[in-house]
């Protein structure tokens, strides 16, 4: 099995606030990775991280091997190239809280702009795979819909879809159900198991325990911007050993 | 669903509400008030003779008028969109992240909208006095196109220049404003499926910025319909509207009925204006309200309705 994410004393400073203490995580490919702790650990920063929407201090952050941002040579490290950095992007599929989707776009525009403008994917071709996701998603009737017409369960899965339409190698999901009504979390939940059973890396910075107890096959507790405990769920979720996870388990159980 | 399928069994569906409206007498009160004032002021407006109508029908399609429209027509689209494409530059380049880029845009809004509209025009009308000579080529080097500045800056280029340049300061500020109104998060989610920084901009935040930048833009159209009438600041006339009612009135001394000649078809040309602006939001509102805006018809129809 290979290393999809590996994560070496990752820090992160804002200023002179320092959100990233040292992370150390790996995630092999295949593998689907849960992040729990409490709001501020910096599971969310963490995230942005893994696709150079935030630059990190200190450590190192590669991901099939390759550095974040940055390319070694001779003990020295060289930033990458604005394009070269985006090229890097788009093998990284990232689904937000805030679903943001594209407002001006239909739901079958929203999948099929990055295909076909950033990897040249002929129209016709791109928008056959953008039904097949969405319908994969249970969204085979709202290919012409815009956004605002759909609901946050909805939307989110469109933002599943528009990731996933650039197949990508490794999928970010940063709270994707903490802005949705609770009737809506299920059909997103839903098509994550997919995603998890179809061999998809997957790292969800999430906090729906019971899904992190099925589908996870690591755990990760973070808080103030260290990773307290690590492992399977059933040991994470189910005897931690760390009184901070237990105290956190306790109150969103 | 169940509940309203028991209360249904039980009672039936209730009938259809089909109250008494509430009187709204101040409504009708103030319209006739309107009205009136309407009235009196049309009927001394055509009762006057001093406003010589029928001089004002005489000219109103005079060919020297209408050529005078076309040229303001002429003058306005290309200034506006020599001010669009500036604009948008100048809002793109504020954003860089290099300061001398990002500096540079803010020094040129600061100039052009520090100074008045018809102090620039002044300028380029004296331009072949400051530069006798054009000379395009590597700066400090060699040029390799020499221009006659008299014979290339005619008073239809220096107008287009004065007023281009100008919008194009205006429309800076307007198209930030857009931009600036986008959502973040928009920008990253585009960055994460590996759009690059122009990309963004053009797929995704400019097409959204629109809705912001529209209205404006519609605002600095008509301003610029009538700031055509100071063109004769450049030094020369452009034959535009005024100056073309100008021309016949100064040869017969019928000013007024030519003045208002002028005005009816400044008005005309900013009702288009409206027009065009209209079925612009339109296309860039797709997708922002789920019913859609409620058109001209339905809000006149609404009128003294018991919704209102």
């Amino acid at each position: 099995m290979t290393v999809m994410l590996q994560a070496e004393a990752v820090h992160k400073r804002f200023g002179r606030l320092e959100v990233l203490k040292g992370i150390d995580l790996s995630v092999d490919r295949g593998q689907v990775m849960c992040i729990l702790g409490p709001s501020g650990s910096g599971k969310s920063t963490f995230l942005r991280c893994i696709n150079h929407l935030e630059k990190i201090n200190a450590g190192r952050l590669s991901v099939d091997g390759e550095l974040i941002g940055y390319r070694e040579s001779g003990g020295k490290l060289y930033e990458l190239r604005e394009d070269v950095v985006a090229r890097k992007r788009a093998e990284i599929g990232m689904v937000f809280q805030h679903f943001n989707l594209f407002p001006h776009m239909t739901a079958l525009e929203n999948v099929t702009v990055a295909p076909i403008r950033v990897k040249g994917v002929p129209r016709g071709d791109a928008r056959l795979r953008g039904q097949q996701l969405l319908e994969r998603v249970g969204l085979a009737d709202k290919l012409d819909t815009y956004p605002v017409a759909l609901s946050g369960g909805q939307q989110q899965r469109v933002a599943i879809a528009r990731a996933l339409a650039m197949e990508p190698k490794l999928m970010l999901f940063d709270e994707p159900t903490s802005a949705l009504d609770p009737e809506l979390v299920g059909d997103v939940l839903d098509a994550m198991r997919q995603l998890a059973r179809d061999g998809m890396t997957m790292i969800v910075v999430t906090h729906e325990m019971g899904f992190a107890r099925e589908v996870a096959d690591q755990v990760v507790f973070m808080d103030e911007g260290v990773v307290v405990e690590s492992g399977p769920p059933a040991e994470v979720l189910g005897s931690p050993r760390h009184e901070r996870t237990r105290s956190f388990l306790s109150k969103v159980l | 669903m169940e509940t309203s399928e028991l209360t249904e069994a039980r009672t039936g569906r209730p009938e259809e509400i089909e109250a008494v409206p509430v009187r709204r007498p101040g409504r009708w009160i103030a319209a006739a008030i309107v009205l009136v004032i309407a009235a009196s002021l049309v009927r001394s407006v055509i009762t006057n003779s001093s406003f010589q109508w029928h001089v004002v029908g005489q000219y109103l399609f005079d060919h020297r008028i209408l050529s005078g429209v076309v040229k303001t027509l002429e003058l306005t689209v290309l200034s506006m969109v020599i001010g669009i494409l500036i604009g948008i530059l100048m809002a793109v380049m504020r954003q860089s992240p290099n300061p001398i880029v990002s500096g540079a845009s803010w020094l040129y809004i600061w100039f052009f909208r520090g100074t008045p509209l018809y102090v620039q025009l002044l300028f380029w009308g004296f331009f072949g006095a400051l530069y006798k000579t054009i000379d395009l080529g590597i700066p400090f080097g060699p040029s390799f196109i020499h221009l006659n500045t008299n014979a290339t800056i005619t008073f239809f280029v220096a107008g287009l220049l004065g007023f281009g340049l100008n919008e194009g300061a205006y429309m800076a500020e307007i198209v930030r404003a857009g931009i600036i109104s986008v959502d973040e998060g928009q920008t990253e989610a585009a960055a994460s499926l590996g759009m690059g920084r122009l990309q963004i901009m053009r797929l995704i935040v400019l097409p959204q910025a629109m809705r912001v930048i529209l209205p404006p833009t519609g605002n600095e159209t008509i301003s610029m319909l009538k700031n055509t009438s100071l063109a004769v600041a450049v030094g020369g006339s452009l034959f535009e509207l005024l100056t073309q009612a100008q021309h016949i009135y100064d040869a017969t001394y019928q000013t007024i009925p030519l003045l208002i000649v002028a005005c009816l078809w400044y008005l005309a040309m900013t009702s288009v204006a409206y027009v065009g602006q209209y079925f612009l939001e339109r296309r860039y509102g797709r997708g922002f309200s789920r019913a859609g805006t409620a058109s001209m018809r339905e809000r006149w129809f609404t009128f003294g309705s018991r919704q209102q």
